[in-house]
């Protein structure tokens, strides 16, 4: 008896030994992302999961991906992000702007992992960054909403007053006085990125203060909700909000990060992945114009087109003349906000009623 | 309608969830049980409200199964708390982490196949606010009769808690178990069953708070609906005194700085959100030290002595 069990033990501890060598030859390159929501917010996480189940498909058994919902921005990050390193994940996506410094001390610990994090700026050699310029999708409905507004005023429902937001609600509301001088832009912080009552009360508030279209840079659906509600259009931000919420939704600045995965793992498979600080636009495709609702008419479609096509031909929409608040003219006609103003952008332009607090 | 009446209305409506809660975790603490499940009873009443509103397309229906699901979790906390003479923060905490786990899970798995996250964005019939002709256009009065029928319960509800806890015989029983269970085992009141009633009467209240949110408030799910009410809800009773009556105005303060602050941003005003965000607490802060000098001074309101202490007849 006690042969035969010792018998099958070292049977066992035979092909113990010979399994591994024959799994690491296909090995499946381990991925994984770190999410702040649910994807089941129809906003942003939503977008980053589009873009993992795409990268999947796309690459099949090469690679295996894995997410975590939820995570909270500070040191729980980088618990979360340390236990995908431990566990031998060969590169993490972090997708949200508060996972930035976790993501760069695990980035520092395990050298060999590659790190990819979304709307940041800090890198390593094993860590990149990736982003995108929304605002230029937001500039073409900025110019849908103020064609669309009949009250001159536009409620802007925000997060944080950090630069990505206030490029995001430059850039509308250039769109907005592009096509309407009169108009005005008025912007109510939420402090949360995800708070369906809070960013419902923040819609509910603009539009009882006379708005009649509601943008936003949050994560979930409500303030179209809410706009709805009244009887009032909106602008959809992060996901084609139309389809979830109907055709008050005049259009959305929707994300597209599909190829940017695509290509990145492409990389990192081939062994030419470089450390990077990416930031494309609407002609690299990750930041894209969502269908125009019916409710808008061809005039103003047309109009966006025509838009559309200077910004693809390398026009940005951050050209002066542009004047702050105060009607004092900043950037002279024709000079371009450059990209490190542009990234660390902390003041209004004119048309924004609101402060950056 | 004028803005002041405005954000009465929209702070009574948002006040509805808390106060509902409040008063639920008022009678609980009252027994002497403390319940740190709010979060997580909150976000199954929300969760099965709107899961049974969508299939039955019965509002009554799901308020009747949001109840049955918060006197389910609360009977568990009454059992792990009462029988089993389990830590009560433990077992409130696990609630509150297993209900908003357990929520997240099935909101993902109800609901038609064809949509993609399931319950999270869809829509179904929801409690829509009365607007009686001829009293919704008087300022204030306006902002009180413009609301959906379980803000109607709640303002019944706040003098019959109040009525029943200081007027009535059970009432009487209930604030003896929660200031000393063994006078009142001594004279002759059941603590163990008073315990379990009030623990599953509180956690149906605040299953109903959590409803308010998915079938009026914001109609639908979304994960985390709640947003930390819940929390909100333990710091209220606190605000409250554990006193119904009272628990109207921590609600109201509680609810309406959002209403408040974002209007006031809206108007542009130069008052940052921030600090008004920080008012409720401040406000909770300032009671807490009040009513601490008060008890001091009277040893007529305050916690319930015997709150967080399991009981059991043998010990001294």
């Amino acid at each position: 008896m006690r042969k035969t069990v010792l018998g099958l033990l070292a049977v066992l501890m035979m092909v113990s030994l010979v399994l591994p060598a024959t799994a690491q030859a296909r090995k499946p390159l381990k991925v994984a992302f770190v999410y702040i929501g649910p994807p089941g917010d129809l906003g942003w996480t939503y977008e980053h999961e589009r873009g993992r189940l795409a990268l999947q498909k796309y690459f099949g058994d090469k690679i295996e991906t894995k997410y975590i919902e939820n995570v909270p921005e500070g040191p729980d990050a980088e618990r979360v992000i340390r236990q995908y390193a431990i566990q031998g994940y060969d590169v993490i996506f972090t997708t949200s702007f508060g996972y930035m410094d976790p993501t760069l001390a695990v980035a520092k610990d395990f050298p060999k992992v590659i790190f990819e994090h979304c709307s940041g700026y800090k890198t390593a050699p094993n860590m990149a960054t990736y982003f995108g310029r929304i605002e230029e999708a937001r500039y073409l409905t900025g110019i849908i909403a103020g064609r669309m507004t009949k009250s001159n005023k536009i409620g802007y429902v925000a997060a944080f007053p950090i630069p990505e937001v206030v490029r995001g609600i430059n850039g509308f509301t250039l769109g907005v006085r592009s096509v309407n001088p009169r108009a005005q832009v008025q912007v109510v912080w939420t402090n949360t990125w995800y708070d369906p009552v809070k960013e419902r009360e923040a819609a509910v508030a603009l539009l009882d203060a006379g708005c009649d279209i509601i943008a936003q840079h949050q994560d979930t659906t409500e303030p179209q909700k809410a706009a709805q509600e009244r009887g009032k259009f909106s602008i959809g931000y992060d996901s084609d909000m139309g389809k979830f919420v109907g055709d008050s939704v005049l259009a959305s600045a929707v994300w597209n990060w599909e190829t940017y995965y695509i290509e990145t793992i492409r990389q990192v498979l081939d062994g030419t992945w470089k450390t990077h600080q990416y930031w494309g636009g609407l002609k690299d495709g990750i930041a894209k114009l969502s269908a125009i609702s019916p409710k808008v008419p061809d005039a103003v479609k047309k109009e966006v087109e025509t838009a559309q096509k200077k910004i693809l031909g390398g026009w940005s929409i951050f050209t002066g003349p542009i004047k702050d608040q105060s009607g004092k003219v900043v950037y002279k006609a024709g000079e371009v906000i450059p990209d490190d103003k542009q990234l660390s952008m902390d003041w209004f332009v004119e048309g924004v009623v609101g402060k950056v607090q | 309608m004028d803005l002041l009446t405005s954000i009465l209305t929209i702070t009574i409506r948002a006040g509805t969830s808390l106060t509902l809660a409040t008063i639920g975790e008022i009678l609980t603490e009252r027994s002497g049980i403390l319940n740190l499940g709010v979060e997580g009873i909150m976000l199954l009443g929300a969760l099965s409200a709107f899961a049974t509103v969508f299939y039955s397309h019965s509002i009554l229906l799901a308020l009747l199964v949001a109840m049955a699901v918060g006197a389910l979790m609360a009977l568990l906390h009454a059992f792990l708390t009462t029988t089993m003479r389990a830590n009560q923060v433990v077992s409130g905490l696990s609630i509150t982490l297993f209900g908003t786990g357990f929520a997240s899970f099935l909101g993902q798995r109800l609901g038609p196949a064809t949509n993609n996250f399931r319950l999270v964005g869809l829509r179904a019939e929801r409690i829509t606010p009365l607007a009686p002709a001829g009293l919704k256009d008087i300022p204030i009065l306006g902002a009180l009769v413009q609301q959906d029928l379980l803000t109607y319960l709640t303002y019944l509800l706040i003098p019959l808690a109040w009525f029943f806890l200081y007027k009535t015989r059970p009432g009487l029983w209930l604030r003896s178990v929660g200031e000393d269970p063994q006078t009142a085992d001594a004279m002759g009141i059941d603590v163990v069953r008073t315990r379990y009633r009030y623990t599953v009467l509180g956690g149906i209240l605040i299953a109903l708070g959590g409803a308010h949110l998915s079938l009026s408030y914001t109609p639908g799910w979304s994960e985390n609906i709640t947003g930390g009410r819940g929390w909100i809800v333990i710091a209220l009773v606190i605000f409250s005194m554990w006193n119904p009556a009272r628990a109207i105005w921590g609600a109201l303060l509680f609810g309406g700085i959002n209403a408040v602050q974002f209007r006031l941003q809206a108007s542009g005003t130069n008052i940052p959100a921030n600090f008004l965000n920080m008012m409720p607490y401040i406000g909770t802060i300032l009671v807490l030290v009040v009513m601490t000098w008060w008890e001091a001074l009277s040893k007529r309101v305050g916690a319930p002595a015997a709150l967080g202490t399991s009981y059991m007849r043998e010990d001294k």
